[in-house]
């Protein structure tokens, strides 16, 4: 294995939801980065994944956008989170901390529980 | 919810839009400018920045796509752009659109339009409650398999069953209404007191007759039809309480039916009273006048019914063998008893219908074969372009549900005229007798029906095709060129088809052959009279004032001398019941100098006119008619007809011989006259012996006055009407009619004349279609062997040999279909066997005909492209290469 990683299948929405939350409003490029630099560089991402999954969760209705202008003043589209985007956001890292949890049980030295 | 939102999203994502592809590429842009800033803030050099930008990107046109397809749903996207490919494709071909389209209507039409008879008829369930548990019950004696019950008789099954929750009865005569404009005719039903509990239906409108109120001794009531409250008393609520002169009595009226009820075996019926059993015929358990309908108790089949009622009857037999020796029991579901004479006429003309759809739906097919044979370049290129052999079918699958959808829509409007029109077809007073034609339409059993024939459409439009889509087979396609030699395989495909449609017009044609000759021979069924210019009205004398025996005599020599008297009039005479109609049971009759052990010998009994036999034109054999003094002061005298000269005296001269009623101590009457059988039941059936009596010593209320004259037209039943209202304005007319119509119009008559149009129209259009569709093959081969027929004829061919050989292709296809057409012919005519008349189903004049028919417009249809084989300009031909 490498040492940089691919973006687990499922993981980018949540990724997203949670970046946008982070930094409020921000545009596709913008998030694309975040999302890196937040990894570390640890995460390789294929910027063009990034798109569709914003167009579904914009289509799911957690998140919306509207055009505005970036810091360099070039016309960007801004993503930002809706109210059923942040009830989403919770659920989901509810639900992948429990993920995490149970498979850091599996993971632990086991010690042969009766 | 949040998938709903989305689907939602997609769904309108499929529609095309311009800002949203812009904003697509603005923002794609504008990340990859933010993307460049950066790596030429982190020192890249422009290109590197772009190169890097773009590849991190994976791609600009890659993104897109990736977003275009999250944006719609793609399935559906690469479905309408086929629909709309596939309705260019269609529209560039009109004659092969429209030709496609027609056929599927044609064929969608007739046999939706069917359908929709078949359901209304034998798939919906009759308006009653858990119709499926109610029985209709019969007596049986030898010459009447459904007859009615006796008064007693239908007491003692009431009383004696063990597998009814409740038997009720019915009888449908003819009933009088007086109102203050004078006397009529009207259409009544007599009930037992449960008759409508036992059905399950409930009055909209006051109450349901009581237990006990078809007594005696109870008050008499009526309840109303639907229709009849909302003619006669606008619907209005306060008709309950209201009188009504129903046969000379005051009836009180105590409720309404609801307006979706209707009992067909006594359609048309607007007063339903009780049966207040008299002192005539309800009082002799040998006297049959009542139907009965049962519901089974919970968990009781038919089959148990059935044994039940026999073993009741068989008791009554023992318990009275003067009224019910012979006589057995019949119960059967309710539905049968109602329309089980059409359940084999609708089951033939679906059949037909299904035929032609076949026939229609193979020639589309073919004609889709041509056409995917001449596209195969096309196929052939989209393939090698790439395009999957799935979106292929997926195109041809679009242009089939082009095609279907279009022959579907005509085809459904088209079968709502067409059975309208049916409908308006069917001579009124058949319809009244029909009620669950009504609300014949295009309902969801219909709709799904077509539906699902559609579907079938559908598939075999497009995977008729698709099976040419063998993909190596396409790459040769491409190599191939123009010159077509693979056409031999359609022509396999094609010609095997052409041959299957051929089989199937023979069958329907065959099919129509049969019927038109069992028509033609039930309408020339020798009657024994002569019905043309012999006119029929039905009389109905009030019977308060005609209760004896003597004021129906006068009344009858009254209306004889009247009407004898009017202009144009030529004879006149009175029966107790006209010819050609459903067979009554008759009476019993036993020949005195013979063996009489009580056994019941059936006869039909008519009480006629002196001048009767006469006036109807029967043929008199031996001895004489009646004469007008011959009334009861005389001696009792009787003619009889040759089936019961036959059956009573075999080999014997009747004339002399004495018969009476079968009574103990026997009541003689001479045998005076012999007559050629005159048909007194339905034309299809055997005549029986009958015997013609006196009216003069057997007069009765009810008769029937037949009148030949030189006139016609309308206004000859308002003068006979007329003339026997200006006697006694109490007295009823009824039934006007014709005999010529009146034997048209008879059951029989109706369903073979109904049933031969029918089919012969389809076989007609099968004939069409399965010749233009062999014209096809032909014209197409002949088309693909223009080059052939070319070097043929260069080669020295004469025009001749050419016609040889393109007919010999014709002439093979048309032999195979017949043979096989008729073959499938013996066995579908065995099939119809029960609504044959006459004729067998292997009748071979029939099938010869079929076949020569068939033989000679397939052989002219084949001849125009052979024509046009033997006129091939060798030189063009080959020139054209």
């Amino acid at each position: 294995m490498g040492d940089k990683a691919d973006v687990w299948q499922g993981t980018l929405a949540l990724m997203v939801l949670k970046t946008i939350e982070a930094m409020g409003p921000l545009h596709g490029y913008g998030i694309a980065r975040r999302i890196e630099q937040t990894s570390g560089n640890l995460l390789v991402l294929n910027y063009g994944t990034l798109y569709p999954a914003l167009l579904r969760l914009e289509q799911e209705g957690s998140i919306a956008s509207e055009w505005g202008a970036s810091e360099n003043n070039r016309k960007a589209k801004f993503y930002k989170l809706t109210r059923a985007g942040r009830k989403q956001l919770r659920k989901e890292t509810r639900d992948w901390e429990q993920t995490t949890a149970i498979l850091a049980r599996f993971l632990a030295p086991s010690k042969e529980s009766a | 919810m949040k998938r709903l939102r989305a689907w939602i999203w997609r769904l309108a994502g499929i529609l095309p839009g311009e800002r949203r592809e812009r904003e697509l590429a603005d923002e794609l842009e504008s990340h990859l400018r933010m993307h460049i800033d950066d790596n030429l803030r982190s020192g890249m050099t422009p290109e590197q920045a772009r190169r890097v930008a773009m590849l991190k990107l994976g791609g600009v046109a890659a993104t897109a796509q990736a977003y275009r397809e999250r944006r719609g749903i793609p399935f559906l996207e690469n479905l309408l752009q086929d629909v709309r490919f596939a309705l260019r494709q269609l529209r560039k071909n009109p004659g092969f659109t429209s030709t496609a389209i027609l056929m599927l209507a044609l064929g969608m039409c007739a046999s939706v339009a069917i359908f929709a008879f078949v359901d209304a008829a034998l798939i919906k369930p009759l308006p009653y409650r858990n119709p499926d548990r109610l029985v209709g019950l019969f007596e049986k004696a030898a010459a009447c398999p459904q007859c009615n019950l006796s008064y007693l008789d239908y007491l003692d099954w009431k009383k004696f069953n063990r597998v009814f929750s409740s038997l009720d009865a019915y009888n449908h005569p003819l009933f009088t209404l007086s109102t203050p404009q004078g006397t009529e005719a009207a259409n009544g039903t007599r009930v037992s007191d449960g008759f409508f509990r036992t059905l399950g239906v409930a009055p909209v409108l006051g109450r349901d007759f009581y237990a006990g109120e078809d007594l005696p001794a109870a008050p008499r009531t009526v309840i109303l039809s639907y229709a009849v409250w909302q003619k006669r008393y606008n619907g209005k609520p306060d008709v309950i309480g209201q009188t009504v002169t129903l046969n000379g009595e005051l009836h009180t009226v105590a409720g309404v039916l609801p307006r979706e009820f209707h009992f067909a075996p006594a359609e048309p019926s607007d007063f339903w009273t009780t049966l207040h059993p008299g002192p005539g015929c309800d009082s002799r358990r040998g006297c049959h006048n009542l139907f009965g309908i049962a519901r089974l108790k919970d968990g009781v089949p038919v089959s148990t019914a059935l044994a039940d009622v026999v073993s009741i009857a068989q008791q009554l037999e023992r318990q009275y063998p003067d009224s019910n020796r012979g006589f057995g029991a019949i119960a059967m579901p309710l539905t049968d008893a109602i329309v089980g004479n059409l359940r084999p006429v609708l089951l033939v003309l679906l059949g037909g219908a299904g035929l032609l759809l076949l026939i229609a739906s193979v020639n589309i097919a073919s004609l889709l074969l041509v056409r995917s044979e001449s596209r195969r370049r096309e196929m052939a290129v989209r393939s090698s372009l790439g395009a999957s052999r799935a979106r292929l079918i997926c195109q041809f699958a679009a242009e089939a549900l082009v095609l279907v959808a279009a022959g579907c829509a005509i085809g459904l409007t088209s079968a709502g005229w067409a059975m309208q029109l049916l409908k308006t077809l069917i001579s009124p007073h058949r319809l009244a007798g029909m009620p669950f034609l009504h609300d014949l339409g295009l309902n969801l059993r219909v709709l799904l029906f077509a539906a699902a024939i559609s579907l079938l459409a559908a598939v075999l439009f497009s995977l008729a095709p698709a099976l040419r889509l063998r993909l190596p087979e396409m790459r040769a396609g491409l190599a191939e060129g123009s010159r077509g030699s693979a056409g031999t395989t359609w022509r396999n495909l094609g010609s095997k088809l052409v041959m299957l449609e051929l089989a199937t017009a023979v069958v329907l044609l065959a099919g129509a052959g049969l019927l038109g000759q069992s028509l033609y021979r039930l309408l020339h069924v020798d009657i024994g009279l002569r019905p043309d210019r012999l006119a029929s009205v039905y009389v109905l004398a009030p019977s308060a004032r005609y209760s004896l025996v003597r004021q129906c005599v006068a009344l009858e020599r009254r209306i004889v001398s009247d009407i004898a008297n009017l202009p144009g009039v030529k004879s006149v005479g009175i029966t107790s019941a006209l010819p050609v109609r459903s067979n009554d049971q008759g009476t019993w009759i036993r020949v005195l100098g013979k063996p009489w052990l009580g056994d019941h010998n059936d006869v039909l009994d008519r009480d006629v006119s002196s001048g009767y036999l006469a006036a109807i034109g029967a043929t008199l054999l031996r001895g004489r008619y009646f004469t007008d003094a011959e009334d009861s002061s005389k001696p009792r005298v009787v003619i009889v007809n040759q089936a019961m000269a036959k059956r009573y005296f075999p080999g014997e001269d009747p004339i002399g011989k004495q018969i009476s009623f079968s009574s103990d101590p026997p009541v003689p009457m001479e045998i005076v006259g012999l007559v050629e059988d005159i048909k007194e039941g339905p034309l299809d059936i055997a005549t029986l012996p009958a015997m013609y009596v006196p009216f003069n010593q057997n007069a009765d209320n009810g008769f029937a006055v037949v009148v030949r004259t030189s006139l016609g037209g309308e206004s000859l039943f308002s003068t006979l009407d007329g003339a026997i209202h200006a006697i006694d304005a109490g007295v009823v007319t009824e039934g006007e009619m014709m005999m010529t119509a009146r034997i048209g119009d008879s059951q029989s008559a109706y369903l073979h004349r109904s049933t031969a149009w029918l089919v012969g129209g389809f076989a007609a259009l099968a004939l069409l279609l399965s010749v233009v569709g062999l014209y096809g093959v032909v014209a197409y081969s002949v088309g693909q062997r223009t080059r052939e027929i070319g070097v043929r004829m260069a080669l020295g061919a004469e025009p001749g040999a050419v016609y040889r050989l393109i007919l010999k292709e014709a002439v093979r296809l048309t032999g195979g279909g017949i043979v096989l057409g008729l073959a499938g012919s013996l066995g579908v005519g065995a099939l119809m066997r029960g609504v044959l008349f006459g004729v067998n189903s292997w009748d071979m004049p029939t099938l010869a005909a079929v076949a020569i028919v068939l033989g000679v417009a397939a052989l002219l249809a084949s001849y125009i492209p052979a024509r046009r084989a033997a006129s091939v300009n060798p030189v063009e031909a080959l020139r054209a290469e």
